[in-house]
């Protein structure tokens, strides 16, 4: 900490020079990385893993910690023809607090415009902007005794961060790994897993093609977990994959009563959290008010009243749209937290309005 | 010679009206949809140049000064340099951003919601006098307290009164003095003058106008010539020279919008139920440009492209020169009148208009164009006092101003 507060001095004094900017503004000028205006980082590497993905080595600037927990995803905007589309995607390199980069596994999405960009369009040098790390399906530290991990296509991205994890702290316990993937080719990591699996004797993998052998019935005792993994009720269980695949997957667990043990990672946004009770939001400086439901978030408000409201990402990592909530309550769709102190920073993508609300735009 | 009826005063039916509406639609939204990679660039490229000339610039000045041999020359360059980045600053780069230009792009950095200009006026001050008040009342007599700006008579229906007989220094004040005079802008200082502003209100702008000007003033008049040690004089010097510098050329660009003969004032009957077209009609025949190269369009933020910019307040700049084009080819198909000529004569009318309104009207004869014969000269309106109505009395915000007219989102730093 001590080397930070002379730092902090330092730029507050720059600051003068540079009104109404900021010294990092011109910084940037000179290296982009040197900006913790917004976070940003700059494409080390694109490795292709399979046909469809690849793997993007990113260094962060500024501002970055690097600690993020091995499970959780980051934010990134990249600018496509003139503007910066957000997207997640989960970090699948171990947190490393000396690392100077991280890295993200992306697949091509069929209709996936940002998807296809990073995976074949970015080249080495590209400057992105990132969001700091979030979620909440990471490994716990120290890790559970018995862990089961299923994982569908992609999906493997979080659980590679925690495995690598565990890996690099030589406390692999035991580990039963569950990876359908369409076709061998398609299966992302595939070579690593099969070093990991020589290396670690409590580490075993399933992989399943599930084009040739169809997917995985859950509940199935001939073909399901009972035959993948007979003690899977006494693990842990972390899963990542498509929709489908989490809603049998959680079914069952509930069906078992043993949805405590289970973590879910889904792609989607899940407005889980209660709506709020909707009300008439005011958008103090554009001078419009609109009455609204509680499913509608306050972003979407704003553009049904024709107020130019600041958007990114549309779900929650990206900070773009965040604005200050003058009075009234809004609660996050999320999680169902509410924000009511005046003059409060919310994300307009994720809240909606618990009665009337005054919004500064 | 104001107009109560835009209209009425072009001789237009109510289809032609609608259709140049709609044709004027239509090059809003083929610009929206070609907006891309390259205009991002092109702003990226200005903020780079911009901060580039001003750290050159301050650089220059701190090491110059000095060297016995150096030090005059470097002033020289080195005000020349921060000179032109606070214009490019102020004109291209501030004024543009914080339209709401190049909020499509979805950067923060780069977002009318929390950007701060070089210059003394707080942003979010600036966003509701001119992004609001000015744009959408454009010329509007009452309405609009950019015609003079509270302290010059510039319409003939704007009573006169002895304190205007010394408007040629107040004038020349206003120039050299312009990033102060912006600075109260927002203020309404008529306003204030007649008891009628919030004292709240008016508290809050002050304080934010205070905090905003001592930083600015401390930068160049304290900082940066302490840095300069001994030789802080030039630093100094050259630094209010810079600042003069950008005064007087955004106060001559400012003033050829709407003060040249051609642009036309309104009367309030005009803003009862305006339409959409109607409202660019006004914006056609209330602005005025000026004709120039490149290099001039950019130092002067594209302002030369005045009827554009008032007709797409948040179109892109560097888009401005194509969208002329259209858009006097539309005024020549509809016989409108499209105000343009050089700088030197748009400027020298308004400084004659200046002059001029110093004088009771009896003194004086209209420069206004001469009206085509089967144009009826619109009425000599009742006079009206300078300044503004308050928000509480104007109807709401037009659309077509952008989503941004005034926000202080409190992101800014």
């Amino acid at each position: 900490m001590s080397a930070t507060i002379p730092w902090e001095r330092v730029r507050r004094v720059g600051a003068r020079l540079t009104t109404p900017l900021h010294p990092d503004d011109y910084l940037s000028l000179v290296n982009p990385l040197w900006s913790q205006r917004e976070l940003r980082g700059r494409v080390e590497e694109v490795v292709p893993e399979t046909e469809d993905a690849a793997t993007l080595v990113i260094r962060p600037g500024w501002g970055w910690r690097f600690d993020h927990r091995p499970g959780q995803y980051v934010g990134i905007g990249v600018q496509v023809d003139g503007r910066f589309q957000w997207r997640s995607y989960s970090v699948s390199s171990a947190p490393r607090r000396s690392g100077r980069t991280i890295a993200i596994t992306v697949r091509a999405m069929p209709e996936g415009l940002l998807s296809s960009h990073l995976v074949n369009g970015l080249e080495p040098g590209t400057i992105v902007r990132l969001a700091k790390p979030e979620g909440d399906f990471v490994l716990p530290d120290p890790p559970p005794r018995r862990l089961l991990f299923l994982v569908g296509g992609s999906g493997i991205t979080p659980v590679m961060a925690m495995l690598r994890t565990l890996d690099r702290r030589h406390t692999m316990p035991d580990v039963v790994l569950h990876y359908s993937s369409p076709t061998p080719e398609r299966m992302i990591f595939r070579d690593e897993l099969a070093r990991l699996e020589e290396a670690h004797d409590g580490l075993v993998v399933h992989r399943l093609h599930t084009d040739t052998d169809g997917i995985l019935e859950v509940g199935d005792r001939e073909r399901g977990l009972d035959a993948v993994c007979p003690d899977w009720r006494e693990r842990e269980t972390w899963a990542c994959g498509p929709g489908p695949m989490l809603d049998a997957v959680a079914a069952h667990y509930e069906a078992e009563g043993l949805e405590d043990r289970l973590h879910l990672e889904r792609f989607t946004l899940q407005l889980g959290g209660d709506g709020g009770e909707g009300g008439a939001i005011r958008f103090r400086s554009s001078g419009k008010e609109v009455e609204v439901d509680g499913a509608t978030t306050v972003l979407e408000a704003g553009e049904q009243a024709g107020v130019g409201m600041p958007y990114g990402c549309r779900m929650g990592i990206c900070h773009t749209c965040t604005l200050t909530l003058v009075s009234g309550t809004v609660r996050d769709l999320r999680n169902g937290e509410e924000y009511a102190q005046p003059n409060e920073q919310v994300q307009t993508c994720v809240t909606a309005a618990v009665g009337d609300c005054v919004i500064d735009i | 010679m104001a107009i109560a009826d835009v209209q009425e005063y072009t001789h237009l039916t109510d289809d032609e009206v609608e259709q140049i509406g709609r044709e004027l639609d239509r090059i809003r939204a083929d610009v929206e949809a070609s907006r891309g990679a390259a205009d991002a660039a092109y702003i990226n490229r200005m903020i780079r140049v911009q901060r580039g000339l001003a750290a050159a610039g301050r650089v220059t000045l701190m090491t110059t000064c000095h060297s016995r041999r150096a030090r005059v020359p470097g002033a020289v360059a080195g005000a020349t340099m921060l000179g032109l980045a606070k214009i490019l600053e102020n004109m291209e780069i501030g004024h543009n951003v914080m339209h709401g230009q190049w909020d499509w792009m979805n950067d923060p950095e780069i977002h009318s919601s929390n950007w701060e200009w070089d210059t003394a006026q707080p942003a979010e001050q600036w966003k509701h006098s001119h992004n609001y008040i000015h744009h959408q009342f454009t010329n509007v007599l009452g309405y609009d307290n950019d015609i003079g700006y509270g302290v010059l008579r510039m319409a003939r229906e704007q009573r006169w009164n002895p304190a205007n007989l010394g408007q040629p220094v107040y004038n020349a004040l206003l120039a050299s003095l312009f990033q102060w005079g912006v600075a109260l802008h927002d203020l309404d200082l008529e306003k204030i003058r007649k008891g009628e502003k919030d004292p709240k209100e008016m508290k809050r702008q002050l304080k934010q106008i205070w905090r905003k000007g001592r930083n600015q003033a401390l930068k160049d008049y304290v900082v940066y010539p302490a840095l300069s040690g001994p030789h802080w004089r030039t630093t100094m010097k050259a630094n209010a020279t810079a600042n003069l510098a950008r005064n007087l050329w955004s106060y001559v660009i400012i003033f050829c919008g709407h003060f040249p003969d051609g642009a036309m004032h309104f009367t309030e009957e005009e803003l009862e139920d305006e339409t959409r077209a109607e409202w660019y009609l006004r914006q056609i025949l209330g602005a005025a440009n000026f004709e120039g190269g490149p290099l001039l369009h950019i130092l002067s933020g594209n302002l030369g492209f005045q009827i554009e910019h008032h007709l797409f307040p948040d179109l892109p700049s560097n888009r401005y020169a194509e969208i002329s084009e259209r858009v006097r080819a539309l005024c020549d198909k509809y016989d409108l009148p499209y105000t343009i000529g050089p700088l030197h004569k748009q400027y020298g009318q308004a400084l004659r208009t200046i002059m001029k309104l110093s004088l009771p009207n009896r003194f004086t004869s209209s420069d206004s164009p001469p009206q085509p014969p089967d144009r009826p000269a619109a009425a000599e309106a009742p006079p009206v006092d300078k300044g503004r109505k308050s928000d509480a009395e104007l109807p709401p915000r037009r659309s077509e101003l952008g989503g941004w007219s005034r926000s202080g989102t409190g992101r800014a730093s």
